[in-house]
């Protein structure tokens, strides 16, 4: 009896957090920002998802603790979701006693508005806590049903999420082609898929996901000869490369010049891959190189600043050796820290050299707060690459130097160096490595790439502005490259597109990205701290134990075949 | 002997001290050409001095939480900016509350011990929270990891308040009885500034004597020595981590207040630049040590007060104070390089920086 009240109390306490976590998302007003965006045209909309998902989650985690039998644990399901749904009535309720706007801005009638789906009070009181209770039913469904139907159905509800989400980009883009328009145009609602859209692709990603799964884990890449594979993984380079030359055509200006945004966040992710994925320094400063690149770009190019302006090409060459020389004048004094203080000191060079540019002092040499203006962008013979859409063909072959350096360097007798400071400095330089050029050389390389996207990001807006170098984009870069998986080159252009790229696409979203940034970065240390696209060794490091203990349990197992 | 003594040397520690000297020579330039020209009058660096004090004790008391949470974890809480923002940032719809009614003109020392309270109550739920759901289950992962978590709790944190109470600025309201100044031996100090010091060290104290004198503060120590025998002799440390979490949140709050008495503002983003400046000060003290903390964050108070004036104006740099927050940046890359124990601190070996 005893135990069983238990369970009770903490399905209740589980539906109590999710339905705080759910409150919380409401206040932060990012429920009502995306309020307007339309997952399924007139059923749910993706701040109802985001609203009613922590219930979903919390009634989930509470069934997989649970040891109960199917009929009790279903009920619980629906306490847990109750309770969930009982905050958020307490809000609409609170919120018609007292002005609760005077605290939270975000507590507005929109917000009631949504959560009572449009009803007035009493019933839609009634309709948020059966919904509430629903969800949780749903959530303990959810785990009782088979592993694999789970996966294919959760993976498929993401998939219809993400591409309502997208509409403008897809219809964007799909527009000219001839046989898929009319298919879109009849899948997307003027907000959001239509329903009957929207159970299509639901079917249709479920039913794909599902016949992927079901087939033997050996994919056949393997059974094929290493020429086939060869002439296989040159193809698709070759696809995407054909893919990656004609986008900027495809999607148009607009979206042009997000790719330059997204790409130009590629390229100083590459950098700091090598710094913090490689050699496992924490740097937060990195914005500094980026901000001296296209300072120095600026300075030596725009008739404002200098006597006789160089071009872009001349002046490429020096603003990368003032970055590089940078790199080694940060990376100097900071030899002999690790970790915590490296991070701050570093953190300090980055606010030092936004301070500097935006003093008074500098002003006749840097343009003060006004910052830098006509700055020249490359220009090849006949080609001017001053429009977003052709610089996005600098900034592509940038990041394919760049990926092709990292590559290379990765597996170097530099690169090995770097993953053996980082993984233990004191065992390293035992074993001969010089700590001091080794980690010299990783600054100086990081900033070599930040200082090539600081000379594309100056030509990009023809313009530096101390604004655009704070201490955010060092956290956009080091998000991009963490969430990613650090010390991966996929990871960085994975982390990129979808860190970089989807804020900018959905604008509503925009304001909210550092909250997502700040919560999926603890949520990716606590949960899976090798990234999403890990580098195979940094796994192996941080599942050390795991993998012992997967070792020895599959030891008895090995010895089978002998036998 | 020279031998030896060339063969320790290396071309970084050459340029590193090069460095040094070149900082050395300009900051004893510039005081010398400054106080020669003789543009500031006596009366304007005795301004500057309270004025670094006051500031110093609002960076003493925030600088506890770092030192504290360092002393025990061996981690710096990054996100200590934010539960130091969220106390004041909360605190400011009661005090606007107040104001409208009168009663904090009424009753002026009470309402402001209301409003403390309650900012230091916010703080040091928040970094209750923070332990509890980010840190806690990262105690013995590597190094990285914690820091890359604080950092990302920051950012959430910073944007979680600003959704919850807008991204705008906000004003507290100004108590009359602490308007205008006193006059101490001719010299016009303001009572802000005044209240703000004595405060500070006030509240240090106390701290002091709970780490010090009391059973739970023993228990600190303890675990900050070993936690595994401290454990061994009975004590609960998970409660005493969550303690110095609360302790250090809730003096953070109380510098919240103690900020706003100077500075009547707040915003998402208040925490980011005193925090920097009070882990600085943690550094310079000597981290993980108490006595350091307030040494530390006194003489940064200072050091920024005075320094672009001193400093500064005499190599001719236009509008020196601009370049406060630069001072106290190379303030810790000079400590971090030349003392990284701190002027007051444990030996902090290479192991532990």
């Amino acid at each position: 009896m005893l135990r069983k009240s238990s369970i009770w109390v903490e399905a209740i306490r589980n539906g109590l957090i999710g339905g705080t976590v759910a409150l919380l998302l409401c206040l932060v007003g990012i429920v009502v920002a995306l309020g307007q965006k339309m997952i399924v045209s007139g059923v749910i909309s993706m701040g109802q998802i985001l609203a009613f998902a922590p219930i979903l989650i919390f009634a989930y985690t509470n069934a997989r603790r649970a040891t109960t039998k199917t009929v009790d644990t279903l009920l619980l399901g629906a306490v847990a979701g109750l309770s969930s749904g009982v905050i958020l009535a307490a809000l609409i309720g609170l919120g018609q006693v007292i002005n609760l706007r005077a605290m939270f801005v975000n507590a507005s009638p929109d917000l009631y508005k949504l959560l009572t789906f449009g009803l007035t009070l009493g019933p839609g009181i009634a309709l948020l806590l059966g919904v509430a209770a629903i969800i949780g039913l749903t959530g303990v469904a959810l785990f009782l049903l088979p592993a694999r139907i789970r996966g294919t159905l959760i993976q498929a509800i993401i998939w219809v999420t993400l591409i309502g989400l997208l509409r403008e980009l897809i219809v964007t883009v799909t527009r000219s082609w001839g046989p898929v328009a009319p298919l879109v145009k009849w899948m997307f609602a003027r907000s959001g898929l239509t329903l009957l859209g929207a159970t299509f692709l639901l079917a249709l990603i479920g039913g794909l996901t599902y016949w992927r799964n079901s087939r033997p884990k050996q994919a056949q890449v393997s059974k094929r000869n290493p020429k086939q594979q060869q002439w296989i993984r040159w193809g698709t380079l070759a696809i995407l490369g054909l893919i990656m030359i004609i986008l900027p055509r495809i999607v148009g200006p607009f979206f042009s010049d997000i790719l330059d945004n997204v790409g130009l966040y590629i390229l100083m992710g590459l950098g700091l891959n090598i710094v913090v994925g490689f050699a496992g320094l924490l740097d937060l400063g990195y914005v500094a190189f980026f901000a001296i690149g296209a300072y120095t770009m600026g300075v030596l190019t725009s008739p404002e600043l200098a006597a006789n302006p160089l071009t872009y090409w001349q002046a490429l060459p020096i603003a990368l050796g003032v970055a590089v020389l940078s790199g080694f004048l940060l990376g100097l004094p900071v030899l002999k820290m690790r970790g915590d203080y490296l991070a701050i000191v570093t953190l300090g060079f980055g606010e030092i050299v936004r301070l500097l540019v935006l003093s008074d002092w500098l002003r006749p040499w840097l343009g003060g707060t006004q910052g830098i203006q006509l700055i020249a962008h490359p220009v090849i013979g006949p080609l001017d690459f001053g429009s977003q859409q052709m610089l996005y063909y600098v900034i592509l072959v940038g990041i394919a130097i760049a990926a092709f350096i990292a590559i290379r360097l990765k597996d170097s007798r530099l690169g090995r160096s770097w993953m053996a400071l980082r993984e233990d400095e004191d065992v390293a330089k035992a074993m001969g490595i010089n700590h001091v050029t080794t980690k010299l050389l990783a600054f100086a390389s990081g900033a070599f790439f930040a200082g090539l996207g600081g000379t594309l990001f100056a030509a990009k807006l023809s313009s530096a502005y101390p604004q655009s170098f704070q201490f955010l984009v060092s956290i956009n870069v080091l998000s991009l490259i963490i969430i990613g998986g650090m010390g991966s080159i996929p990871g960085v252009l994975v982390g990129g597109l979808v860190l970089m790229g989807l804020p900018e696409i959905l604008r509503e979203f925009a304001e909210y990205r550092y909250l997502v940034y700040g919560a999926l970065l603890v949520a990716m240390m606590l949960t899976r701290p090798e990234g999403l696209w890990p580098e195979a060794r940094r796994r192996l490091e941080l599942h050390e134990e795991q993998d012992l203990a997967l070792q020895q349990e599959s030891q008895p197992v090995m010895k089978n075949p002998g036998q | 002997m020279l031998r030896t003594f060339r063969q320790r040397i290396t071309i970084t520690d050459i340029v590193i001290w090069a460095i040094g000297l070149a900082i050395a020579i300009m900051v004893v330039w510039g005081t010398i050409s400054t106080l020669q020209s003789g543009k500031y009058a006596t009366g304007t660096w005795l301004d500057l001095t309270i004025k670094g004090l006051a500031v110093g004790g609002v960076y003493a008391l925030i600088a506890m939480g770092y030192t504290l949470v360092y002393g025990i974890l061996r981690m710096i809480n990054f996100a200590h900016s934010e539960v130091f923002m969220s106390g004041p940032f909360t605190a400011v719809f009661l005090a606007n509350a107040l104001a409208q009614s009168g009663f904090l003109n009424k009753q002026p020392l009470l309402s402001m011990l209301l409003i403390t309270l309650l900012s230091m109550a916010v703080s040091a739920v928040v970094a209750m929270l923070l332990e509890r759901i980010a840190y806690r289950r990262l105690r013995y992962a590597p190094r990285l990891v914690p820091l890359i978590t604080a950092i990302g709790a920051s950012f959430f944190l910073q944007y979680v308040f600003r959704g919850l109470y807008g991204s705008g600025f906000k004003g507290y309201p100004t108590v009359t009885s602490l308007q205008g100044s006193w006059n101490f031996l001719g010299i016009e100090v303001y009572k802000t500034q005044i209240v703000v010091i004595i405060s500070a060290i006030l509240m240090m104290v106390i701290l002091y004597g709970i780490v010090q004198w009391t059973k739970i503060g023993r228990a600190m120590r303890a675990v900050s020595e070993d936690k595994e025998a401290a454990e061994l002799m009975g004590i609960n440390v998970d409660r005493i981590i969550v303690f110095t979490f609360v302790l250090g949140g809730a003096s953070a709050g109380a510098a919240g207040i103690l900020y706003i008495l100077l500075f009547p503002v707040v915003w998402f983003f208040m925490g980011f630049i005193p925090s920097i400046k009070a882990f600085t000060a943690a550094v310079l003290g000597g981290i993980g040590n108490v006595a350091g903390a307030f040494v530390g964050a006194m003489l940064l108070g200072l050091l920024e007060s005075i320094g672009p004036n001193l400093f500064l104006d005499g190599l001719g740099v236009v509008n020196p104070s601009q370049l406060k927050d630069a001072i106290a940046f190379i303030v810790l890359v000079l400590i971090l390089i030349f003392r990284p124990s701190g002027i007051l601190g444990e030996r902090v070996t290479q192991t532990k920086a």
